[in-house]
């Protein structure tokens, strides 16, 4: 029975340590994105040289974070996957949907203000972490 | 789609952890599967066959679950 010792499965080791490395890389990403954004203003006064870099190494830790979230995505089982992919489809289309609507609220003057793009991703991320629930209960 | 895997696992007195610790997926999967709500892949329905022993027919069939 050792071999099917739950707590040496190599499934769940796997999974953990991709859950780690893509937490790790989504809070260097968020750190990069801080500096930024807040640091031209307050640290080195619109330097362009810094400004440029800051964003360079942001759009570089963005993208080894896409590569972690892929890994993690190809760790997964296939009922796990099947919810997660399933979510961001989801995701995907509402944030498009909603969000070219939204962009088009103003150009007809339902809106005064201007559409954020955080206003998007906020429902996004709502959206994706309805539907990641939803997809549990579906299977439970 | 029906399945035996919870006889045959109850049969071997191993656990649903047990199981998809072997099957290599998650207890949640082992869970879905065994109620019917989901259907493994073939390479997994495969992995399970070799597991028991067993052909893929003796394991799983199409035949609907009655509701």
């Amino acid at each position: 029975m050792t071999k099917l010792d739950c707590e040496n499965s190599s499934y769940q080791t796997k999974n953990n340590a991709n859950t780690i490395i893509l937490r790790n890389w989504t809070f260097a990403w968020v750190i990069t994105m801080a500096i930024a954004a807040f640091s031209p203003k307050f640290i080195w006064d619109f330097n362009t040289a810094l400004t440029i870099a800051a964003v360079l190494i942001n759009l570089a830790v963005g993208f080894k974070m896409l590569v972690a979230n892929r890994d993690y995505l190809r760790g997964l089982d296939e009922m796990q996957r099947t919810i997660l992919l399933e979510a961001m489809a989801l995701a995907l289309g509402v944030g498009l949907v909603v969000g070219l609507s939204y962009e088009l609220l103003e150009d007809i003057k339902l809106i005064t203000y201007q559409p954020e793009i955080p206003h998007i991703v906020f429902l996004m991320v709502i959206t994706y972490g309805l539907a990641v629930v939803s997809g549990h209960r579906k299977y439970q | 789609m029906k399945n035996r895997l919870k006889v045959l696992r109850a049969e071997r007195d191993w656990t649903q952890a047990q199981l998809a610790s072997a099957l290599g997926v998650s207890r949640q999967t082992i869970n879905a599967i065994e109620k019917g709500k989901f259907d493994p892949s073939l390479p997994l329905a495969f992995k399970a066959a070799r597991l028991f022993n067993l052909a893929i027919e003796e394991i799983f069939n199409d035949e609907v679950e009655a509701l």
